[in-house]
């Protein structure tokens, strides 16, 4: 489609790309193949001992009723942070449009989130709604909510997602904030001219025009709630009570650092990988032909 | 080595200065997970070591919490790089004890010291816990702790309890915490730290119950879990009616319930003997105890069993480091550096000479109640179900047993379901960690 630049000399660019192969070869590819050759081994945490057992460790894993009930708290989980994040920061990013004095300060605001470590936020969010000491947890009683998230799957649950929600608030304003300034302002004055309202104005103008931005913002979340909230969920609920909030990620690090099984932990992991790989290929092939870029 | 070895050649020639003794020093690496106030001892430890001799170099490396540090450990072996010395928390001893082969014996390495090793020196509670079935002692028992009771004096007045005198039996203490919520006096009557350390394993021993078979695992691997038993299931079922109105409340799987107890809200605590420090830092007006028992149950109170973390040695290191080790492991041992850290930390002395020289210092008439843990220890000689606990896979066990002690605590199912499900999926781990 686009036009092929050709390079005149034949080895630079191998040169130039070397220094990103050599990282991707080091930190992806040989972790990858490592991960993979340990998930059909069955070995003590020593590696004293280790037999070939080929597959025996996915079926292990994929038969064990711990391993289905991760896949639903992740799929609870990263739907819930996604739409919640998503939806505020849309929310957020439209009421900061209409900010007409120092709009600057606003945004500056909004993107703070951004720049905390996950597991500082979920300290934070620990401490506020701590059942003993939290400030906000005595609100929550106050109103007569029986707030206990020690015992409380549920509300550890609603706990881990706001935290991990707060987080990528900011990033997805960002990104809508931008979004909303590339639409023409000219569509929204003409639709305004012929007496549709905001609400109308929003949802049949300015909604489907994010598309493009919402679509990866959606990729972005969820691969964010995969894979980025480890730090929160760990500092804040450490996959408990029961197994309410372990997610797929904290059971690989539950199964292979906390009780030293090193092969259902990289079957787990393998398995993961194989996700992000169909979640990309989803989102290259196949949804993002069909979002109307304008 | 060799660019060490080089630089300091070069140095040497240079300044003409530079001793010999530079390239005689054995360095001898010791992870730990110690923090805070407990990790400074370790410095200390280290620096007076390192200052009373000019042999060998102890060169301590924080690595994070105790689970960390482990792993820490694990992941160096497995690259060839382990360290020395690393220090091993009480439940991590059968992942280490299954490691044949990576790991050496402490009493093999203190022999090469020179000195005779005698282990009836040593406290015998903790060694058995620390040996293998046939005696031989396979770690240094660094810092270790007993649970005992704690209570909030100003908490027992308030509420009309007799604050010299804390509840002996679990039923007092149900009844004590009780009062202490109806009367208005705390908001809580009971918290505990580590429901599965103290409320299933010390439980167990201190009750002379069975836990597992195989006494306790301590005589073989292939254990099967008995903790499912009337006497377990009635003592939880008392905590989980409790946990209903809030007379009994739920802290968290590790140390978090002393937040609970330190800011007033609950009146009766029970906690490692090692977590003193912190209630003596908060100045509140606190009282100790005897970790509470059955008296209807046979024999009772038999013994506790140590909590906290040895001094484990690879198995893959020179004579001359183990030398060093050993050396080192000898100077820990000494009667007043043992009573020194005893008294200073809250943990229990290593060795009886330590625990005699304390005595006789009026330690203990002046601080009553820093006794507690080592009498109880060492009250009664241990029986099969009371010299320790030790699974080759404890950590994932005692998540299992939490995730079912969370479950019933909620609400979710009684305390004999609690109890069942978790006899039932630990042994199912178990059997597959074993390798069956």
């Amino acid at each position: 489609m686009s036009p092929r630049v050709v390079f005149p000399n034949k080895i630079l660019p191998y040169l130039l790309v070397a220094p990103q192969l050599a990282i991707t070869l080091i930190f992806f590819y040989w972790p990858a193949s490592q991960a993979l050759r340990q998930s059909m081994l069955r070995e003590d945490p020593f590696g004293l001992s280790s037999k070939f057992v080929w597959f025996d460790n996915f079926k292990k894993v994929l038969s064990d009723p711990n391993y289905l009930n991760s896949i639903q708290v992740t799929a609870i989980f990263s739907i819930s942070v996604a739409a919640v994040a998503m939806a505020t920061a849309l929310l957020l990013a439209v009421m900061a449009e209409k900010v007409v004095r120092s709009r600057g300060l606003y945004r500056t605001l909004m993107i703070w989130p951004y720049a905390v470590a996950p597991a500082i936020a979920g300290m934070l969010w620990l401490f506020l709604f701590n059942p003993s000491i939290g400030s906000l947890a005595y609100g929550l009683r106050w109103l007569g909510i029986n707030w206990d998230p020690l015992l409380d799957g549920e509300q550890a649950m609603v706990l881990v997602v706001a935290a991990a929600s707060w987080k990528q608030i900011s990033y997805n304003f960002l990104f809508f904030v931008a979004g909303l300034q590339a639409i023409p302002k000219t569509l929204i004055e003409a639709a305004a001219i012929d007496g549709a309202g905001e609400n109308k104005r929003f949802w049949t103008i300015v909604f489907p025009l994010l598309a493009p931005t919402t679509f990866f913002l959606l990729v972005v979340n969820t691969v964010y709630a995969f894979f980025d909230t480890f730090g929160i969920i760990h500092a804040v609920t450490g996959g408990g009570p029961g197994k309410a909030t372990e997610t797929m990620v904290y059971k690989v690090y539950n199964d292979g650092f906390v009780n030293l099984i090193l092969g259902d932990s990289a079957a787990q992991s393998v398995i993961l990988m194989v996700i992000v790989i169909a979640l990309t290929a989803i989102q290259f092939r196949y949804v993002e032909r069909k979002v109307h870029y304008g | 080595m060799k660019t060490l070895g080089f630089a300091a050649g070069v140095a040497a020639t240079m300044t003409l200065l530079s001793s010999t003794s530079a390239f005689a020093v054995t360095e001898i690496s010791w992870w730990h997970a110690m923090t805070g106030a407990n990790n400074e001892v370790v410095e200390q430890l280290s620096k007076e070591f390192n200052e009373s001799q000019s042999d060998y170099k102890i060169v301590p490396v924080f690595k994070g919490t105790y689970p960390e540090t482990l792993n820490a450990g694990i992941a160096a072996f497995r690259a060839k790089q382990s360290p020395h010395i690393i220090q091993v928390f009480d439940v991590g001893t059968g992942v280490m004890m299954g490691a044949e082969g990576a790991v050496k014996p402490v009493a093999d390495i203190l022999s090469m010291g020179g000195a005779a090793f005698d282990k009836s020196q040593y406290l015998p509670g903790i060694v058995a816990y620390y040996s293998k079935p046939d005696g031989t002692m396979l770690s240094f028992p660094y810092n270790s702790s007993s649970p005992i009771l704690y209570y909030n004096k100003d908490i027992f007045q308030k509420a009309g309890l007799d604050a010299d005198n804390p509840p002996k039996t679990w039923p007092e203490v149900f009844e004590a915490a009780k009062k202490i919520k109806t009367s208005g006096a705390a908001n809580c009557g009971y918290t505990s730290t580590w429901l599965t350390w103290i409320g299933l394993e010390n439980f167990a021993a201190w009750n002379n119950l069975q836990y597992g078979t195989n006494e306790n695992g301590l005589a073989g691997t292939d254990v099967e879990l008995k903790f499912n038993s009337e006497p377990f299931v009635k003592h939880f079922q008392a905590i989980a009616d409790l946990a209903k109105d809030g007379t009994f409340k739920y802290g968290g799987r590790t140390s978090e319930a002393k937040q609970l107890f330190l800011a007033g809200e609950c009146g009766l605590f029970t906690e490692s003997s090692g977590g003193l420090g912190d209630v003596i830092k908060s100045g509140m007006n606190y009282g100790l105890g005897q970790l509470p028992y059955y008296p209807d149950l046979e024999g009772t109170p038999q013994n506790t069993i140590p909590g906290g973390a040895s001094l484990w040695v690879f198995g893959d290191k020179s004579d001359e480091e183990y030398k060093g080790v050993a050396a080192f492991f000898t100077f820990l041992s000494q009667t007043p550096i043992q009573a020194r850290l005893h008294q200073v930390s809250g943990y229990l002395p290593v060795t009886i000479a330590a625990y005699e020289e304390t005595k006789k210092s009026g330690f203990y008439d002046k601080n009553p109640g820093r006794e507690i843990p080592i009498t109880q220890m060492m009250g009664k000689a241990p029986t099969e179900n009371s010299k320790g606990v030790r699974l080759i896979n404890l950590p994932q066990v005692r998540d299992i047993e939490n995730e079912e002690f969370e479950k019933m605590l909620a609400g979710q199912q009684t305390a004999q379901q609690a109890l069942d499900n978790a006899v039932t999926r630990g042994n199912k781990a178990i059997q597959e960690a074993i390798g069956n």
